[in-house]
């Protein structure tokens, strides 16, 4: 579904090493397993994860959808104070030196120690979770905006000026479509931040999500039906990122275009065509 | 002829050096004036001066008679490189300035579409600036140039990045446009042969910091044709300069 996003295509080796890989381990891991290697109730071999997967797929539907709300709503806010943020720090370069420092002192702040905070200061419901997807979402998509923002063609700028353009002009037709490229690489880091934030956040206090489900299996020993969740966890990370990735190929069609090889296309000037005469 | 634009003894310092000194320029109404001088004589320092980019030390920036220094929005400026926008068509880069100026999308088209032809880009419309040429590229810029509006142009080397046989032509084509367009414009070049074909007058830029010493007027009738270039009186004016720049 997605190979249309490849700008070549890409040979087959490409795919057949990391899959061959990946088979290989799970052969692996089935044979250690069904050999008696490693005992059952410490690691389930791969078939019992998946028929786990089949049994409890009605529960961790049920949970995911928990866990996707408040990823969703947690990038949702993220998106919106990281552009909200970002244009008024490149507008105002105060608010860059004022702010700045704080952003990325709040990334040192390590997010398993904080989450049981705000659990206690806004309750069991979805907030602490929304709270601290933000945390560690916000950084990089405000930084990607940052950065872009901050990259613009200063003669381009200049150009604009020229034009008369006011800033907001400027931020419409220049900064922030530059921006869209970086604002997607942070997406892209950030929606996995966004799913394992969500799940971090229920471990510590909840009683719906993906997190409590988990730990609800962990101290039932039920290794198989943890495995599951693992499995789940990642699929829904993987599916995001190549959501975002199609976004991003929606959102700039200009990209996927190539110049016309010859240099005199277009070279017919309807108008008035002027014909150089050649001199024998 | 009426004078459009005019320069008063213009000082232009960075970081209490003078990169422009004393200059004092003039462009009249339909006059293609060149200004010509080697890199760093502060050519495109005085065009951002008279585009209201920078604003001069000493000096006055005149347009019909006012005074306008360090205001912007008033001519037209293009650069040497064509900065057209990479996630606009062809029809939203060139009326970007319509849009600036509070006109609708739709009537901006509308009325940028109609250049089309002239400007060599009939049936570009809808490309994107990827997919140009180089030379379909710099006739954008100068599209979306003119339709700023303004009856006085600056070109910052319009056509230096374009290769020798794109350049010919384009040569060609702009001094027949220009004169269906009946603009005004003053343009900086390095290019010698382009000075003279091109200019009705020429200023000539040099020193550090850069004065404007010398003042040549090319009286061959426009629009002129390539072979201009091979005739003796273009050699005589070639000579001229090039003993005025010390080469």
């Amino acid at each position: 579904m997605f190979s249309v996003l490849r700008k070549k295509p890409a040979s087959i080796s490409d795919r057949v090493y990391p899959a061959a890989i990946i088979v290989g381990l799970v052969l692996l891991w089935q044979l250690l397993s069904v050999s008696g290697a490693v005992p059952e109730f410490m690691l389930p071999s791969p078939l019992q994860v998946l028929a786990a997967f089949k049994n409890s797929l009605p529960e961790l539907m049920f949970h995911s959808r928990i866990t996707l709300t408040e990823a969703f709503a947690g990038l949702g806010v993220s998106i919106l104070l990281a552009f909200v943020l970002a244009t008024a720090m490149d507008h105002f370069s105060w608010l860059y030196r004022a702010f700045f420092p704080l952003m990325v002192i709040s990334q040192t702040i390590p997010t398993v120690a904080i989450a049981p905070l705000l659990v206690l200061w806004m309750g069991y419901g979805m907030l602490p979770k929304i709270a601290l997807i933000v945390l560690v979402c916000f950084f990089p998509l405000a930084v990607a905006l940052l950065d872009s923002f901050r990259s613009s063609d200063p003669d381009l700028i200049n150009l604009m000026r020229a034009m008369g353009a006011g800033p907001s002009q400027i931020f419409r037709h220049v900064k922030w479509p530059a921006a869209i490229s970086g604002f997607f690489s942070g997406l892209k880091i950030s929606v996995s931040y966004a799913i394992v934030g969500a799940v971090i956040a229920e471990w510590l206090g909840g009683n719906e999500g993906l997190g409590v489900y988990m730990i609800r299996v962990k101290r039932s020993y039920s290794f198989d039906k943890m495995f599951a969740v693992i499995l789940l966890i990642m699929l829904i990370s993987l599916l995001l990122i190549r959501l975002t990735v199609w976004l991003e190929y929606l959102a700039t069609p200009w990209r996927r275009v190539r110049q016309e090889d010859d240099n005199n296309a277009g070279w017919d000037i309807a108008d008035k065509p002027v014909v150089h005469k050649v001199k024998k | 002829m009426k004078t459009i634009l005019e320069t008063k003894s213009i000082t232009k310092k960075y970081q209490g050096r003078a990169v422009i000194e004393d200059i004092s320029i003039r462009l009249q109404e339909g006059e293609l004036v060149g200004l010509l001088g080697i890199s760093g004589s502060g050519k495109s320092t005085l065009f951002n001066v008279v585009s209201g980019l920078l604003m001069p030390e000493q000096g006055k920036v005149l347009l019909e008679g006012e005074d306008v220094t360090g205001k912007t929005g008033l001519v037209s400026y293009m650069q040497q490189k064509d900065l057209l926008l990479p996630h606009k068509t062809v029809i939203d880069n060139v009326s970007l300035p319509l849009l600036l100026k509070g006109i609708n999308k739709k009537e901006a088209r509308a009325q940028a579409s109609a250049y089309l032809p002239q400007f060599g880009l009939e049936g570009k419309a809808d490309k994107y600036p990827g997919q140009l040429s180089g030379g379909m590229r710099q006739r954008a810029a100068l599209l979306r140039t003119h339709l700023f509006g303004s009856h006085v142009a600056l070109l910052d080397e319009p056509f230096s990045a374009l290769d020798a046989l794109t350049k010919r032509r384009i040569h060609e084509w702009y001094l027949e446009l220009m004169g269906h367009l009946g603009m005004s414009t003053l343009f900086i070049t390095h290019d010698i042969d382009e000075a003279i074909l091109l200019s009705d007058r020429l200023y000539i830029m040099t020193g550090i910091p850069g004065r404007v010493e010398h003042e040549i007027i090319i009286s061959e009738k426009r629009p002129r044709h390539l072979e201009f270039n091979t005739t003796e009186s273009f050699l005589n004016y070639k000579k001229e300069i090039l003993e005025l720049l010390h080469l």
